[in-house]
């Protein structure tokens, strides 16, 4: 067991995949730069051009050559520096590598990996989205988004060792947190939910940065005498909504929180499957915890406003157990 | 180019009368690499492609054929001329209108039969239909549907040409029209900043759907879109099988040797609409009537009965051989079952469906 950054069990975990042959890395300024968030940092040294590839920005280009090279038996990792840019290549992510598999009668896949990074710091409108949603709409996609050290090295392996194109979903505010990562070479499996915090006055179903939030809210309310559940759902495609579900016929409360906006976003989905599989259990309407719905601002004042704080996750479990 | 080899076992003895009496062309040259045998092996490609999407269309009339349905006729002397040049280890990539790439490619026509009656024998199990034909056996990745982003997974594939030193080629069939757009650029750039064993072949047939060239592109001369990433490119006459043959030739062999890929612009005509549906509203009758009259099937038929390769009467065989295997691809299609309904689950929409489900068996 070791005490290690978001950060440094991602280089692990990329490091071990640099192990075999196929695998090769594409993306803008991974190398010569240095890595935009230091995840590649010393890579291109490491392990040379060939195979850390610094490619031109053209980001339909980058998951275009990732696709064709996976579906002819490379391991490609394809980093798009910010999810923001991703919308160049939704023709092919969307289009191409998750229609592959079906579309041509499941005789050849994509196993491509997608790494790539939610976040805001002030960046403004264009710089500050989630597009999850978007993402996990799509069938032919997996599409993950772990939260702590030991499932980012532990998931990211599960994603290379899968023949379907995977959507890694990291988080620009995320890369410090610290957590313990197990030795050895041990896989978090797609596709499964986790408890991140027992509980029973309430359930928290969460996933990526907003698992930490949500712990944090946690502990200032068990000061209170609340006692809140939280769920970490991990990957949003396919959805394990198992753990949220037996959690919520527990606590009979819920509150959903995701970074991204509310209307048709994840925790729509999300509130939805709750409602449609636990309705007998409920005791109160869920309320959700979302960026407030507007382009985000520049100004910190507002950009404040529009994220999801602590407080705002508090006060919803306290609207939802009608204690304010 | 004047390549001049000594006497190959496949030169017939019919060839020598002909050398003799002609200077170099690419019919003299491929006579004497190839010999008669496989000048006549071309015949019978074009023509089957014809045939078989003739009855395509008859097919289609009949409801036997859904959805979008774009025909090559007019255009087969490049796809076969090309491909041609392909060897087992090399890769093709095309667009929605692919019948007649696969079957150059020597795809066999019944899986092929299937996948437009959407039959689970068809070559992507009923799944693609006319736009989606692929077997990977053969390294043909399957038809695209979106205009241009196709030609991003064929530099892919040539990445991984390179990088594990396959000494294989990749051959990309597009449109005039998937020139504007910003993937195409994205590919040659990419193609030729890492030097990818790409062949560009783009069959310009004069029109995006009913769109005409000069309006549709500031370039009309295909080609030297090239010239924008110092890349190598021609522009040839796509209705010429032999000279199509050649030219490509020389492309695939210099994406081979390393140097980098090449953009071949082949001039065409298509003669049916964009798709079943099309009314044509955008061309005359005498238009395509004028393009009928050079039509490359005929025009290679006559160059091997004139040139005493083949009489007519064996070309005739051929095509009585042809049709009796187009009917039979319509009766192995009709026979064929329909694929079943794990399509519907997740076992049909991932190489490893997971445990957790993504699409609910139970939903109504
Ligand atoms: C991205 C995209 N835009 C539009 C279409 C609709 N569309 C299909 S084929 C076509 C024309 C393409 O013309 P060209 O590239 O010249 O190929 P051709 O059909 O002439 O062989 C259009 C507009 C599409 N399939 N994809
Ligand atoms: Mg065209």
């Amino acid at each position: 067991m070791a005490i290690l950054t978001v950060r440094e069990a991602l280089q692990q975990a990329l490091h071990e995949a640099m192990q075999d042959e196929r695998v090769f890395i594409i993306g803008e300024d991974i190398g010569h730069y240095g890595s935009t968030y230091g995840v590649t940092a010393g890579f291109l040294e490491k392990y040379g051009p060939e195979r850390i590839r610094d490619a031109p920005i053209a980001e339909a280009g980058i998951l275009g050559l990732a696709t064709g090279a996976a579906m002819a038996g490379m391991r490609p990792i394809a980093e798009i520096m910010s999810v923001n840019f991703s919308l160049l290549a939704f023709d092919i992510i969307i289009n191409h590598a998750a229609k592959i598999y079906s579309m041509f009668g499941g005789k050849f896949s994509v196993p491509l990996v997608m790494r790539t990074t939610n976040g805001w710091t002030q960046l403004s409108a264009t710089h500050s989205q989630s597009f999850d949603a978007m993402f996990a709409y799509i069938p032919g996609l997996k599409v993950v988004a772990p939260a702590t050290p030991a499932d980012m090295k532990g998931m990211f392996r599960a994603a290379m060792a899968d023949p379907d194109p995977v959507i890694f979903i990291e988080h620009t505010l995320m890369y410090g947190i610290k957590g313990e990562v197990p030795d050895g070479d041990y896989v978090v499996p797609i596709g499964k939910s986790v408890l991140a915090r027992e509980g029973r006055h309430i359930t928290v179903v969460t996933y990526s940065r907003m698992v930490h939030l949500s712990l944090q809210a946690a502990e200032l309310l068990a000061q209170e005498g609340i006692e809140v559940e939280v769920v970490d759902l991990r990957t949003l495609r396919p959805l394990d909504m198992s753990i949220a579900l037996e959690s919520f016929k527990k606590t009979n409360h819920a509150v959903v929180v995701t970074e991204d906006w509310q209307s048709y976003g994840t925790s729509a989905e999300i509130a939805t499957r709750l409602y449609e599989a636990g309705f007998d259990y409920l005791d109160a309407p869920i309320q959700r915890v979302n960026f407030r719905e507007v382009p985000m601002p520049y100004a910190k004042n507002l950009e404040m406003q529009v994220v999801v704080t602590t407080e705002r996750i508090v006060a919803a479990i306290k609207k939802v157990l009608n204690r304010s | 180019m004047q390549k001049q080899r000594g006497s190959t076992k496949a030169v017939t003895s019919a060839t020598q009368s002909v050398r003799s009496s002609m200077t170099s062309t690419p019919f003299t040259r491929a006579l004497e690499h190839l010999g008669a045998d496989q000048l006549v092996e071309y015949y019978r490609q074009m023509m089957l492609i014809r045939r078989f999407e003739e009855k395509c269309q008859e097919m289609y009339t009949r409801s036997k054929i859904g959805g979008f349905l774009h025909l090559y006729v007019g255009e087969e002397a490049t796809g076969v001329g090309a491909i041609s040049n392909l060897q087992p280890q090399d890769h093709v990539f095309t667009h929605y209108r692919d019948h007649g790439h696969a079957i150059a490619r020597g795809l066999d026509i019944n899986p092929l039969m299937a996948e437009l009656f959407g039959k689970d024998t068809g070559c992507s199990r009923g799944m693609g239909g006319s736009m989606h034909f692929a077997d990977i056996t053969k390294n043909f990745w399957g038809g695209y549907a979106i205009v241009g982003s196709h030609l991003l997974l064929a530099d892919g594939v040539a990445l991984q040409c390179q990088m594990q030193k396959t000494n294989g080629v990749v051959m990309v069939f597009f449109g005039d029209g998937a020139t504007n757009g910003g993937e195409f650029y994205e590919s040659l750039n990419f193609a030729q900043l890492w030097k990818l064993p790409v062949v560009f072949v783009c069959e310009n047939n004069l029109f995006a759907m009913g769109t005409p060239l000069e309006v549709h592109s500031s370039v009309t001369e295909i080609h030297r879109k090239a010239n924008a990433f110092d890349m190598k490119s021609m522009r040839i006459d796509g209705n010429d099988l032999l000279g199509v043959r050649e030219q490509v030739g020389e492309a695939v062999a210099y994406a081979r040797s390393g140097k980098g890929p090449v953009l071949v612009e082949a001039m065409t005509y298509r003669f049916r609409g964009h798709s079943a549906q099309d009314t044509q509203k955008y061309r005359t009758k005498e238009d395509v009537e004028k393009h009928r009259s050079a039509d490359p099937l005929e025009a290679y038929r006559k160059l091997l009965v004139e040139e005493e390769i083949c009489p007519a009467s064996r070309l005739d065989a051929i095509d009585v051989q042809i049709d009796a295997e187009v009917d039979a691809s319509v009766e192995f299609a009709d026979n064929s079952p329909v694929p079943g309904n794990e399509w519907l689950t997740d076992a049909g929409i991932y190489a490893a469906p997971l445990e957790t489900l993504t699409v609910d068996p139970t939903l109504v």
